[in-house]
């Protein structure tokens, strides 16, 4: 057993769900409890879906578990069939269901149903969401593809994009953007899948040349299939920033036998300047914890380090299967990697790590707000705040520049943190007054919360004159800095804090 | 249901009652530890379940507002079922972790889930054994909150339930008492204990009250006063201990507050001209309130698909105080004798169901094409993009809606959805 407040995933059904409810001509039949039914609020609430997911849950109940919950099952599915006449059905246990072994998959198969059915073996107690949609979108291609449609080989490139699901972050733009550039270069796109696809077009996936990996969380499992089967090589850089989308431009290019530069010279491209600019001075190292899926938390970490110039401080992933990638950029970036499911660990380490900026899901964000520390979202798990009605992607150039402004946004402005610093003493730019953009955010110091930490020394250690130095530095760095003098001082086993142990300790931090 | 002055009310409320079967589009009673948690101060809610339990939890309380809420979840892995751990063992470490973390629990509930019930993890056994361990210091008590046993607003009763056998027994010799039974918000709460003060019951109860150590004391003097129609376990277990139901209307409304205040007043022999006198500033307040509300939604036809039980209190309250036209009140349960009071003031026609068949009745919902339609999250946004305008009900399970001070809350409630079509012009 294991005590958890808040998860970062959930079951593996609902990551079949994310999988189903992205496609058009799905139904998902799912032997539940009652209550289960729950995860419908997440596609039409969250994400504002304006359609039910298409999922027939048995919700069966007490009272039918000493008769026949199978029967339910096969009335279910028929219901189902009749209602929506889907091309192909999804049929699977939650995890009540799963310890009532009813075998889903086996019941739908002796009622010889006229539509292909994929059944969903997804153990609820070994695995998590993003494995579920993984999983769920393998079984679907390897079941519904046509293994005598095979690769076009045309003059023309013919790509199928995979892994963007309903309630992924920012999925819907990322794809916009994706075939924005495929276009560019000449490619055509044979399909996009989950999003978008039925099971018809699932059939033809096999005419493509190769396949393009967006979201190795929900794609790869069935890249690599179909890698064996129908030999379509992968593209499996990530578009997400500048440099991985010019890498991307060259690696799609070299597959399809075209010329990279149209796409690669794409004017809209304006966060090279924005970063380069003289106000983004800065931005130069400013200390930046990262967390959310491997690879949006990889992506970012790139970002940060060789586009904004910030420094990593911090970098994890709460899905397991993909902690190898995160170890290797951690270690890139001369960080411990932080592989939990945990959020009171991340919550710790972020605090520990005193970062001036937190990129996280919407369970980072929640920390960041009560840390006090400026922070902005780059992965699932969302948020309804997460779907802007606005394209917003994360991929290609359009993609850098939304990061851009993102993640700049929450930090106090450049020449603005200099005023900051010149007039700290002056009411309109008082501690209290924040940045003058964040009205909403801007901390309120009687509000907030201490930060979470052991002193390193007890406060008394600080002479009065000390504490009232520490008081004139900027709040937003005043933690880091309390931090620093605090280690510094314990390192050089001092037993005081006065003002020249203060700037002995910034001498020695000094960046 | 049996006990004390819960007898069935005969011929009032026969109206045919659609029962059905089919997929239930509801929440399960785990759902209820979103507002009992912050009710009940002192208690820590642990869910022994799965993790769709936690992402069941974390998805309906919203965002995570809270720290550390007072509630987690013990997720039971593959090693708990495949017999390489102990359950019961697993259960008392994460148990004593949490307590050793949170010191500050007085009363823990261990709160059972359908995984929970199927594999037959004895909660009542775990909470007995933990209850020793950790006597003196921490109260353990169990009850379940699983979807094949509860829906949505049951998980309260059950909650409350478990929480009858820990009240103190009254004194003989003393005078009668009122229990206020179902959780209300502290500002409803301390409205109703005002205006009961000022009736002269001075001796009065609150079951949950804010603090489980605070417990009332219950007795065959106690007269029981339901502020929620989904309380039937726990009203069965107080009549168990010598209590007395009063059968009343439930307080929405002008109407409904006087008629449920008037059934404590009458049990105490208060004399109707200090009844009235007393509630008459409230009662005017509230009908002011309802005349501005009442303009919009006069006339307005509304159908509930069943969600929390509340939905035959709330469509007699629009019906009878607002205008409106009650089409179809779906009810997960309809308890009938609970309900005595309420059900005849329903208009004639009107289509009472129990349980159901979420595709059929959507079917009758676009049918139907009543005015504002009352349903859960998973069905609002589908709803209204089909151009159906509807209200949340879980709205009305969290929001204060209860007594003559929210009496015109409550119908602004259904009013803003029309309202809001009105003046969107997108």
């Amino acid at each position: 057993m294991q005590l958890s407040v808040w998860t970062y995933e959930g079951p593996p059904h609902v990551g079949a769900m994310r999988v189903a409810t992205a496609m058009e001509g799905m139904h998902y039949v799912l032997h539940a409890p009652q209550g289960d039914t729950y995860a419908d609020l997440l596609f039409t609430m969250i994400e504002r879906r304006g359609k039910r997911p298409p999922v027939t849950y048995t919700t069966f109940q007490a009272r039918d578990l000493g008769k026949d919950t199978a029967q339910l099952f096969q009335d279910a599915a028929r219901h189902a069939l009749e209602r929506f006449e889907p091309q192909a059905l999804l049929v699977g246990a939650s995890c009540t269901a799963e310890l009532i072994q009813d075998d889903p998959a086996g019941l739908a198969e002796a009622m010889r149903l006229p539509v292909p059915v994929v059944p969903l073996e997804l153990p609820s107690y070994q695995r998590k969401e993003c494995w579920g949609a993984s999983e769920t979108f393998y079984q679907i291609v390897r079941t519904l593809a046509d293994r005598d449609i095979t690769p076009r080989g045309d003059s023309v490139a013919l790509a199928n994009i995979l892994g963007p699901t309903a309630l992924g972050f920012r999925h819907r733009d990322d794809v916009r953007e994706v075939r924005a550039i495929l276009e560019t270069l000449g490619i055509e796109v044979n399909l996009v899948a989950p999003l978008g696809a039925s099971p018809a077009d699932i059939a033809r996936i096999g005419a493509a040349d190769f396949n393009v990996v967006l979201y190795p969380e929900t794609g790869d499992e069935a890249a690599r299939w179909l890698e064996r089967t129908f030999h379509q090589p992968a593209i499996r850089t990530v578009p997400i920033g500048i440099g991985a989308t010019e890498e991307f431009i060259r690696g799609v290019a070299a597959l399809a036998g075209v010329d990279p530069e149209p796409a690669l010279a794409d004017d809209q491209s304006r966060m090279p300047w924005w970063s380069r600019s003289v106000d983004s001075t800065y931005l130069t190292g400013k200390r930046v914890f990262i967390f959310g899926d491997a690879t949006h938390a990889v992506a970012a970490a790139r970002i940060a380090h060789e586009e904004l110039g910030f420094e990593v401080c911090g970098l994890g992933c709460y899905n397991r299967e993909f902690a190898r990638d995160v170890r290797a950029a951690a270690q890139q970036y001369g960080v411990d990697p932080l592989i939990t499911d945990d959020h009171l660990e991340v919550e710790e380490a972020i605090a520990a790590a005193q970062p001036e900026l937190v990129l996280g899901t919407q369970m980072e964000r929640h920390i960041a707000k009560r840390l006090g520390l400026p922070c902005a979202v780059i992965s699932s798990p969302v948020h309804v705040q997460d779907f802007p009605a606005r394209h917003s992607p994360q991929m290609g150039f359009e993609g850098a520049n939304v990061i851009f402004d993102t993640w700049v946004h929450p930090l106090v402005m450049g020449l603005e943190e200099h005023l900051l610093t010149m007039f700290r003493d002056d009411f309109e730019f008082s501690d209290d007054a924040g940045a003058s953009h964040l009205h909403a955010h801007a901390p309120k110091r009687t509000l907030a919360q201490p930060i979470a930490l052991e002193p390193v020394m007890g406060g008394s250690l600080w002479t009065d004159e000390a504490e009232a130095e520490l008081k004139k530095i900027p709040f937003f760095v005043r933690g880091k800095a309390r931090r620093n003098t605090e280690l510094f001082a314990a390192n050089e086993g001092r037993a005081q804090i006065d003002l020249e142990t203060l700037y002995d300790a910034k001498a020695h931090y000094a960046r | 249901m049996s006990g004390v002055g819960i007898l069935e009310a005969p011929g009032a409320d026969c109206a045919p009652v659609l029962r059905e079967r089919g997929q239930r589009e509801v929440f399960c009673g785990l759902t209820g530890i979103v507002w009992l948690h912050r009710k009940v101060q002192d208690a820590f809610f642990l869910v022994v379940g799965s993790r769709t339990c936690a992402h069941l939890l974390q998805s309906a309380a919203g965002v995570m507002i809270f720290a550390e809420p007072r509630f987690a979840t013990a997720i039971i892995e593959e090693r708990d079922l495949a017999g390489m751990a102990d359950c019961h063992e697993e259960l008392d470490r994460v148990v004593d972790r949490l307590l050793a973390r949170r010191p500050e629990i007085r009363t823990l509930f261990l709160v059972g889930s359908c995984p929970s019930e199927v594999i037959k993890l004895d909660l009542s056994k775990a909470a007995e054994r933990l209850g020793t361990k950790h006597a003196g210091r921490t109260r353990i008590l169990n009850y379940s909150g699983s979807g094949i046993e509860t829906t949505f607003t049951e998980g309260e009763d059950a909650c409350l339930a478990s929480l009858v056998p820990e009240m103190p027994v009254a004194a003989s010799g003393e005078g009668p008492s009122l229990l206020l039974v179902g959780s209300l918000p502290d500002i409803v709460e301390d409205q109703f204990l005002r205006l009961f003060a000022e009736l002269g019951i001075e001796n009065i109860g609150c079951l949950p009250a804010r603090a489980v150590a605070d417990l009332p004391a219950v007795g065959t003097n106690t007269r029981i006063l339901l502020a929620q129609p989904f309380l039937g376990e726990t009203l069965s277990a107080l009549t168990g201990r010598g209590a007395v139901h009063l059968p009343a209307p439930f307080p929405f409304g002008a109407e409904g507050t006087t008629g449920w205040l008037k059934a404590a007043a009458d049990a105490f022999g208060l004399d109707d001209m200090q009844f009235n006198r007393v509630i008459a500033p409230g009662r005017e307040r509230a009908k002011r309130a309802l005349e501005r509300q009442r303009e919009r939604l006069d006339g307005k036809r509304i159908s509930f698909l069943p969600d929390s039980q509340l939905e035959i209190p709330l469509a007699r309250f629009l019906a009878t105080e607002c205008g409106m036209v009650p089409v179809e009140v779906g009810t997960p349960y309809l308890h009938r004798s609970i309900l005595a009071d309420e059900l005849p003031q329903l208009p004639r026609g009107t289509r009472i169901s129990e349980g159901q068949d979420v595709d059929k009745q959507l079917d009758r919902v676009r049918a139907d094409q009543p005015d504002l339609t009352v349903c859960g999250l998973g069905l609002a946004n589908p709803l209204e993009a089909e151009g159906l305008s509807t209200k949340w009900a879980i709205e009305l399970v969290f929001s204060p809606i209860h007594g003559f001070d929210q009496a015109g809350d409550l119908a602004e409630l259904f009013a803003r959805p029309l309202r809001r079509r009105d003046v969107l012009q997108v």
